[in-house]
């Protein structure tokens, strides 16, 4: 026998042996297990530390929280019982669920709740400082009821508390590990941590002591970020995966024909919108910056509804303010405009500036962003638009913003279940989300006012008189409401779209 | 032998060292301040502050290289600014998981792209010829992240044979493992082998022509033994040199197939890293790479020492 002929046996053995290996493949698995595909991967897992929105959704199975938000808004108890505000609404009592365990088995009490506020206020590396800036003190009332005292009133403390801000974790573990606890959380909600592989898995299997354990029906969960739409599609047609998160509008058609599949959406609380640089430095001196008549011919140039039928197929929301039409906060009395290039001529002569007007919109560069501010551009020229795009990546631009260097980009906002959060920061003058630098002392005043009122009806006024405001001043045109859209396979059931686009585990299974 | 290494290993130690400055420099370059993505979508002032000082991203530049390039010595090359996990750590975990997939990659390449190019020059002009080098020239223009969509949708959705996507450890399951990873290294694997192909024949061609292929062939020596011992061998030198700077231009490959086949390797690490701005993965990275793609080099020198005694002589 040659070397050669040697070789080539030992070649066709190893061949043979890899063949043999992957024969070997293991079946499904016995346990009930979920597995669901994330569109990137979480950040660090300690609530008080993290930033994502993907991260949120792998918190909803970690982590329980003082207070949840029904699908309709509405906060429900979740380790808080009960909660009530002092009449002035400058403190807020909770009365907090007995029995309790975290995954450590340390006991949840106002002692822990305490402790949780204070890291979340105080921890170097907290993210949620802003968020619960208002809370002055924590009292602890009795074992089962702590009370925040409010260095003013503000009632969206309550709002806050129902997401990262009101999770809570193991103050033992919490005093052991500090800031490292996000390599191995502890907190107390349904599933508990096992192992995290970045970029690749996040595994939480079941805990056994968790006070509502009936409602939860699989052994573990693993969630398997995969940026790219399509193979995360893939995955879960080849049945590697049995849910997945924002699946692309254009993909829907796809997911439906798919006999084993199913998809459910909600409109998401967040907006997209182009936002225009008014007093940011030089950029700002443009006609589009300087008047609000320019900016109102510009918003009647669009077909919001229109837009939403090239670009995303009807799946998404079209709309024009800081809420989605569906949303209790919404203003009937500003209704979409409806595209009018007549009008929209009108205004720019009356504005008295020369056509074209030429400006230049900054935007990621994705393609969906792309695909519309191309639709946007085009359907603006009709009216003597000329714009000019010019795609970034997403750093970049949140840098350029900052520093004034635009003169109006497309990016949006993941919503708030409260108000406050999708609007305070971007419009109020010392706003810290507020590139363009907007200033009106009349939307601040009501946008302060709505923190101190608890009444939905009564703060639903201040916001309504603030959007009828910012709808002529236009610093934001908001021009559609995405939706959270889920692929899941057809056996899987009792899974509830969530306008907050988290993936909630009560109650689903496989049938 | 060993003063040839000595020295090749005291060339590149300048080298490392511009390079190390070059990748601190160049990325803070990068527009996009880090700050305001690791700040999150609220950006807070007070956390936007915190972090800065943390990090000493106020620090003057060269302050900042020194004190990175310091710790680097040490083997310390910091935590990543987005989880917090030690950077050292992360490489660790996913440099294994490039390895295999380029390891991998480069056994189709050799087994398809060096076979296919010995028979394509041995007989020149034949169908076989013309079938191999219309085989690499597919290979050669069919862009990985197409050909990678294309495969999961053949093999994992129509098919159902292979998993579309992730990956299972060696150490958890080796039939697992081989079966996540098969697909992203044949796409990997794919344009290497075309051009491997179009190597190994130009060198075969060459070799086939010279005097002692001749000679051998006049000894009365079998076809077989003539081509695979006398000229396969001495064909084999360029061929080495183009695997082993493909072996870098693989890692470079990897970094979309990882994205496809959403393999926690080292290419979604950087490309994640990147997109993140996090500094610290980027630079730890990436001096890695350049380290690694010196070392393949200076391996590259030690083979052709080994391939081709007369070398050692000088």
């Amino acid at each position: 026998m040659t070397s050669t002929t040697r070789g080539l046996h030992g070649l066709a053995r190893a061949t043979a042996l890899a063949a043999g290996l992957l024969g070997l493949a293991t079946a499904a698995h016995a346990q009930q297990q979920l597995r669901i595909g994330l569109a990137e991967d979480a950040d660090a897992l300690d609530p008080h530390q993290a930033r994502t929105f993907v991260g949120r959704i792998v918190f909803t199975s970690l982590c329980d929280k003082l207070v949840d938000v029904t699908p309709d808004l509405k906060f429900t108890p979740q380790l808080a019982t009960s909660w009530e505000w002092a009449p002035d609404n400058t403190s807020l009592t909770f009365h907090l669920r007995e029995g309790v365990k975290f995954h450590d088995g340390e006991p949840f009490n106002a002692e822990a709740a305490k402790y949780n506020i204070e890291r979340a206020l105080t921890l170097p590396e907290s993210r949620r400082k802003s968020e619960i800036s208002s809370v002055q003190s924590v009292e602890v009332v009795d074992p089962m009821t702590i009370k925040l005292v409010l260095k003013k009133p503000d009632v969206t403390v309550l709002a806050q508390l129902s997401d990262r801000a009101g999770m809570m974790v193991s103050p033992k573990a919490a005093k052991e590990m500090g800031a490292n606890l996000a390599s191995k959380p502890v907190c107390s909600g349904p599933y508990k941590f096992v192992e995290r592989v970045q970029n690749d898995r996040i595994v939480l299997e079941k805990f056994q002591d968790y006070w509502n354990k009936q409602a939860y029906s699989f052994d573990k969960v693993t969630y398997l970020p995969i940026p790219d739409s399509t193979v995360r599609l893939a995955n879960l047609r080849s049945g590697d995966l049995d849910i997945i998160e924002r699946l692309e509008p254009t993909d829907v058609k796809t997911a439906k024909s798919d006999a084993n599949l199913a998809t459910a959406s909600a409109v998401g609380l967040g907006y997209q919108a182009i936002n225009i640089n008014l007093n940011n430095g030089d950029k700002a001196k443009n006609p589009l910056g300087q008047n609000a008549l320019v900016r109102q011919a510009f918003e009647l140039t669009l077909d919001r509804e229109a837009l939403n039928q090239v670009v995303f197929e009807g799946q998404f929301s079209p709309g024009n303010q800081y809420f989605s039409p569906k949303n209790f906060y919404y203003d009937a009395k500003v209704p979409i405009p409806p595209r009018d290039v007549e009008k929209a001529k009108a205004l720019l002569k009356q504005a008295g500036v020369p056509t074209p007007v030429s400006f230049e919109v900054t935007m990621s560069n994705s393609p969906r962003s792309q695909a519309v501010m191309q639709v946007i551009q085009s359907m603006a020229q009709e009216a003597g638009f000329d714009i000019k795009l010019r795609a970034t990546e997403f750093a970049t631009m949140l840098d350029e913003g900052t520093k004034g260097n635009f003169q109006a980009n497309q990016y949006g906002w993941s919503g708030r279940p409260d108000p406050d959060g999708n609007i305070y920061g971007f419009v109020t003058c010392k706003g810290n989300l507020n590139d363009w630098k907007y200033c009106n002392p009349q939307v601040d005043k009501l946008l302060d006012e709505a923190r101190t009122v608890a009444d939905p009806n009564e703060r639903k006024k201040r916001y309504d008189a603030a959007e009828e405001i910012l709808a002529k001043d236009l610093p934001i045109i908001v021009i559609y409401h995405e939706s959270w859209i889920w692929g899941m396979k057809k056996s899987l059931q009792g899974f509830q779209p969530h306008p907050d686009g988290m993936i909630r585990l009560a109650g689903v299974k496989k049938s | 032998m060993l003063s040839f290494i000595g020295r090749r290993i005291l060339i590149a130690i300048p080298t490392v060292i511009l390079v190390s400055i070059f990748v601190f420099t160049l990325q803070k370059l990068l527009p996009g301040d880090p700050i305001l993505v690791l700040a999150g979508e609220e950006r807070d002032p007070q956390v936007i502050e915190l972090l800065r000082a943390k990090y000493h991203l106020n620090d003057p530049l060269p302050i900042q290289y020194l004190a990175w390039a310091g710790q680097a010595l040490q083997g310390n090359l910091g935590v990543s600014l987005r989880t917090g996990v030690p950077v050292m750590q992360l490489i660790k975990d996913k440099l294994p998981v490039t390895l295999q997939l380029a390891a991998m990659a480069m056994c189709f390449a050799l087994l398809i792209g060096i076979p296919a190019g010995v028979m394509a020059a041995v007989r020149k002009g034949s169908a076989w010829d013309y079938g191999a080098t219309a085989l690499a020239l597919w290979g050669l223009s069919i862009p990985n992240f197409f050909l990678g969509i294309l495969l999961i949708f053949l093999i994992s959705v129509q098919l159902n044979w292979l998993p579309a996507s992730g990956y299972v450890p060696l150490s958890e399951s080796v039939s697992q493992n081989l079966k996540t990873m098969i697909m992203p290294a044949f796409v990997l694997g794919n344009a290497l082998a075309a051009s491997m192909m179009r190597h190994t024949r130009s060198a075969m061609l060459g070799v086939l022509r010279q005097d002692y292929v001749r000679t051998a062939r006049a000894k009365g020596l079998l076809e077989p033994r003539v081509i695979l011992k006398h000229a396969l061998r001495n064909a084999l030198i360029p061929v080495v040199t183009i695997g082993t700077l493909l072996f870098g231009e693989l890692l470079a490959g990897a970094v979309l197939t990882e994205q496809i086949f959403t393999i926690p390797g080292f290419g979604k690490l950087i490309v994640d890293a990147v997109f993140n701005r996090d500094y610290s993965v980027v630079q730890g990275v990436v001096l890695c790479t350049a380290v690694g793609y010196i070392a393949l080099n200076l391996l590259a020198d030690v083979l052709y020492v080994v391939l081709n005694p007369r070398l050692r002589t000088r």
